[in-house]
């Protein structure tokens, strides 16, 4: 066991913009937020390992659905995520032991933190993803077939819904969206609701130790003015892919995503480029015309100068970056999770070539 | 006819022009109270010319009197938040991660109140006017007068905003109110937080504003008074007295602009030496490159548009240590006429190596005669070091760009810069942002969420269009010369109905 105190706080909102690969919403209101809520409670968070759970406790994923421009602007109720947790227990007639992260990527990292200091209940350190997606079904608890359903979502006002059975992950993530659109466009979403055995058996460990890791080295690296980006790709087993300049940013919308392409040109004459396509995370990585890196594995995007994450809104011509290249941890490299998160989902015709090794 | 003046921390720049032509500049200390400094230069530049006071079309007064403000957490009042929105947003109330001095010194004050709309419009919750009555009643109990109001999503409605202005306003009837969809974009703290940094600085706003005005009124000047805003164009006295935020670093802009003027040049790097601080940032097509992140003043998050310029601490009045070797940060500032050597003084500044060097005649060279050309080389050397280092970090591309130097420091740089093809120093280079000032244009800006799924792309766009023209127009631009100069849509993730926010500028020429 151990603990998320102050000191922990920057680092873990740079490591998950890390982890974020472009999306997973901005880190900065989720940080802010965590910090406010370890100084009224005047302890630190208690993060377990997946072991330290019985294996008949009752552990629930948590996290925010939605778009992160409304997060930024309608921002949560302090209690958002209480009344959720609090009916999905009482829905299942078991009181809730644990919290897990549901998407180590960006803010929704952060969340189950808060939740859990404001419940009194720790939180298992892995998560879903070990990583950010878009979509419900892409966790690794759905691919590796633990029930969707019964899940809950709920807004501002205290409202729940709890989703008895749902017959899909896709269906889940579909009635969810509706939902969460008229939540306001974004929600408190509790899922999956596990026992500690299926937990242990999906859950991608170590992911938030990872998170926090990647955060410390970043700082340590600033502050000893070393290249952030060497710094992180080592810690996670990648590599950094393309150092450059952002010339070209192309943005469209398709059935409520935002997708998009980037240019990003070589420093010097040397006409090196590379091109990324996202779709709110980065998904894949062409260096002068040849695939380097593709979905499940991460494609993240630093500021070159202080290794900033940089999230896909803020994309922009004339930024200098740094594109780093990570392995998928192994959960998301096997056959069936590779047509739930490999390059085919995203709708592109791309052989998934993984990295070597994996995230961790 | 125009007159541009640029009140500095340390120097007040003025430049009279007759369309494109510099017709006389005049530089002086900036003096504690603005206004006088101001004066001096208004006589200066008429003394030099036979121009009289009924050809002058406008005065324009670029200013880091307001953001000086904020950075020193001085003249501020104390200022009250409410914020609309219950029961959302109550994880983050207004003032969160505001550092803890600027906090005690406006005693800031934050009230949660029911409201607020959705992305697309719809009430979170309805306004509660009695509410917002008591929480109004208790900031004036409180001897509170300057207010920030926001709501959540108040710039896809600001019906809320207005009403709880009005209310304040009925119950402290001098009380002064800022909302925050009149400021801020999309982005409930850092508007809000604009919001409040503008409110605290309303008094300093009409003080400040006012003692220009007097001062132009005092010479007879019967010309528009308009000050410099962040994005490099201008906005009437009465404007800026109401929104004093909007001229947080319209300095930078300024001296940029009147580079690009001076020059010709559209892409280039600017390096501008001033007193204390070197600002090195960059033009592209003619405007600063924007920063595009979230920017802090103060140690306050904000969502404006700044230049982006690396801030470097070294000038005129940099202060040379020999044991050990140190150039800068420290700064006499406006002292440098008093305690540089060749001013009598007996501190060594970055000024003193010049004259030395032989490089300029400034004050009386024989104070500095003895000095060492060893140390006036280290000088030299970590001057070029810290120029090549910042240069290089502001860069786009390796590729070689002109450089222009402007501000009455750049006689500092005597050597070559890494990456650069060219060293230009324009005439008139050290009143740059004075000329900044008087040629800018006025522009309106409009920024909104729109739904695509019930009004097409295009009229979205021309919708947009529109209020921005208009916008530029009421802020005084001739219609004839008004145009689009930024679009920016934006497709909002994971909502329906293809939501684009759509950011529309449009600038011209000051209207007569």
């Amino acid at each position: 066991m151990w603990e998320v105190t102050l000191d922990d706080t920057q680092a873990l909102a740079l490591g998950a913009g890390v982890l974020g690969t472009g999306g997973g919403g901005n880190t900065y209101i989720g940080r802010i937020w965590l910090e406010r809520e370890l100084r009224l409670s005047g302890k630190g968070c208690r993060i377990v390992d997946a072991d330290e759970l019985a294996d008949d406790a009752l552990a629930v994923g948590i996290g925010s659905m939605g778009a992160p421009t409304v997060g930024v602007e309608k921002l949560d109720a302090r209690e958002e995520y209480l009344p959720i947790v609090r009916a999905l227990g009482q829905h299942v007639g078991k009181p809730i032991d644990a919290l897990v992260i549901g998407e180590i990527g960006g803010a929704n990292s952060l969340i189950p933190l808060i939740a859990g200091l404001q419940l009194g209940l720790p939180v298992v350190d892995g998560d879903g993803m070990g990583r950010a997606f878009p979509e419900l079904q892409m966790d690794n608890f759905s691919i590796t077939g633990i029930s969707t359903s019964p899940f809950g979502l709920g807004d501002s006002h205290g409202n729940t819904v709890i989703f008895q059975r749902v017959d899909s992950p896709f269906r889940a993530e579909q009635y969810g969206r509706a939902l969460t659109i008229e939540m306001g466009g974004s929600a408190a979403l509790a899922m999956p609701t596990m026992t500690g055995r299926q937990m242990k058996a999906s859950l991608i460990r170590g992911t938030l130790s990872l998170t926090r890791r990647l955060g410390h080295a970043l700082l340590d690296a600033r502050r000893r003015s070393a290249d952030p980006a060497e710094v992180v790709a080592r810690l996670a087993n990648g590599r950094v892919l393309f150092r450059g300049k952002i010339t070209d940013v192309r943005r469209e919308t398709v059935r409520g995503f935002a997708r998009g392409h980037l240019k990003i040109a070589g420093f010097g004459e040397s006409g090196e480029l590379m091109e990324i396509v996202f779709q709110n995370e980065h998904l894949i990585a062409w260096h002068n015309g040849d695939v380097v890196c593709t979905v499940p594995d991460l494609v993240s995007i630093l500021n070159l100068d202080d290794g900033e994450p940089i999230g896909t809104e803020m994309l922009r011509y004339g930024l200098r970056v740094a594109v780093i290249g990570m392995p998928a941890p192994r959960e998301l490299k096997t056959p069936a999770a590779l047509r739930l998160v490999g390059p085919a989902a995203f709708g592109y015709d791309v052989p998934f070539v993984p990295m070597p090794g994996h995230l961790l | 006819m125009r007159i541009g003046i640029d009140v500095g921390g340390t120097n007040t720049d003025a430049i009279l022009m007759d369309g494109n032509q510099v017709m006389a500049t005049y530089k002086s200390p900036t003096t504690a109270n603005v206004t006088d400094g101001i004066v001096s230069a208004l006589y200066g530049l008429l003394n030099q010319t036979r121009v009289s006071r009924a050809q002058v079309q406008g005065v324009m007064i670029g200013t880091t009197h307001f953001t000086n403000a904020v950075v020193e957490r001085q003249r501020l009042e104390r200022t009250a938040c409410i914020r609309l929105g219950l029961p959302a947003t109550t994880s983050l109330p207004p003032f969160s991660d505001w550092p803890d001095e600027l906090l005690t010194a406006i005693d800031g004050t934050g009230y949660l109140a029911h409201g607020g709309h959705e992305f697309d419009g719809r009430v979170i919750t309805p306004i509660d006017e009695a509410e917002i009555h008591r929480i109004a009643e208790d900031i004036q109990a409180r001897g509170i007068r300057c207010v920030a109001i926001s709501s959540v999503f108040s710039p896809v409605n600001a019906d809320f905003e207005d009403r709880a202005g009005a209310i304040v306003k009925a119950v402290i009837p001098d009380a002064r109110v800022t909302l925050s969809h009149t400021i801020g974009r999309i982005g409930l703290l850092e508007r809000e937080n604009a919001a409040i940094m503008n409110s605290c600085l309303s008094r300093l706003a009409e003080k400040t504003v006012q003692g220009f005005r007097t001062a132009l009124a005092d010479m007879q000047f019967t010309a528009p008074l308009y000050i410099s805003q962040n994005d490099g164009t201008l906005i009437s006295a009465e404007f800026a007295q109401t929104y004093p935020v909007l001229t947080f670093a319209s300095g930078p802009t300024n001296s940029m602009r009147g580079a690009a003027f001076l020059t010709g040049l559209r892409d280039a790097i600017v390096i501008d030496v001033g007193g204390t601080t070197t600002d090195i940032g960059v033009l592209q097509h003619g405007f600063p490159r924007p920063s595009g992140l979230t920017s802090a003043v103060g140690g306050v998050r904000t969502n404006f548009r700044m230049p982006d310029v690396e801030s470097i601490g070294l000038g005129g009045g940099t202060i040379v240590r020999v044991e050990p070797f140190r150039v800068g940060p420290q700064s006499v500032g406006y002292e440098l006429t008093t305690r540089a050597r060749v001013f009598g003084g007996d501190t060594l500044t970055t000024t003193d190596v010049i004259v030395a060097a032989g490089r300029a005649e400034i004050g009386d060279k024989s104070a500095v005669a003895g000095l060492d050309q060893g140390l006036v080389r280290c000088v030299f050397d970590r001057i070029e070091a810290m120029i090549n280092q910042t240069v290089d970090q502001v860069k786009t591309s390796a590729e070689p760009i002109p450089a222009v130097l402007v501000g009455g420091g750049s006689i500092l740089i005597q050597r070559d810069i890494a990456g650069i093809s060219e060293i230009v120093r324009p005439p008139h280079f050290a009143v740059a942002n004075a000329i900044g000032a008087a040629i800018a244009q006025v522009g309106g800006e409009l920024e909104r969420i729109f739904s695509l799924a019930e009004t097409s792309r295009e009229q979205a766009l021309e919708l947009a269009r529109q209020e921005a023209v208009a916008r530029a127009v009421t802020a005084g631009a001739a219609r004839n010369t008004v145009e689009i100069v930024e679009i920016e849509e934006v497709p909002l993730a994971y909502l329906p109905g293809s939501a684009t926010r759509i950011r529309v500028k449009a600038v011209g020429d000051l209207g007569a």
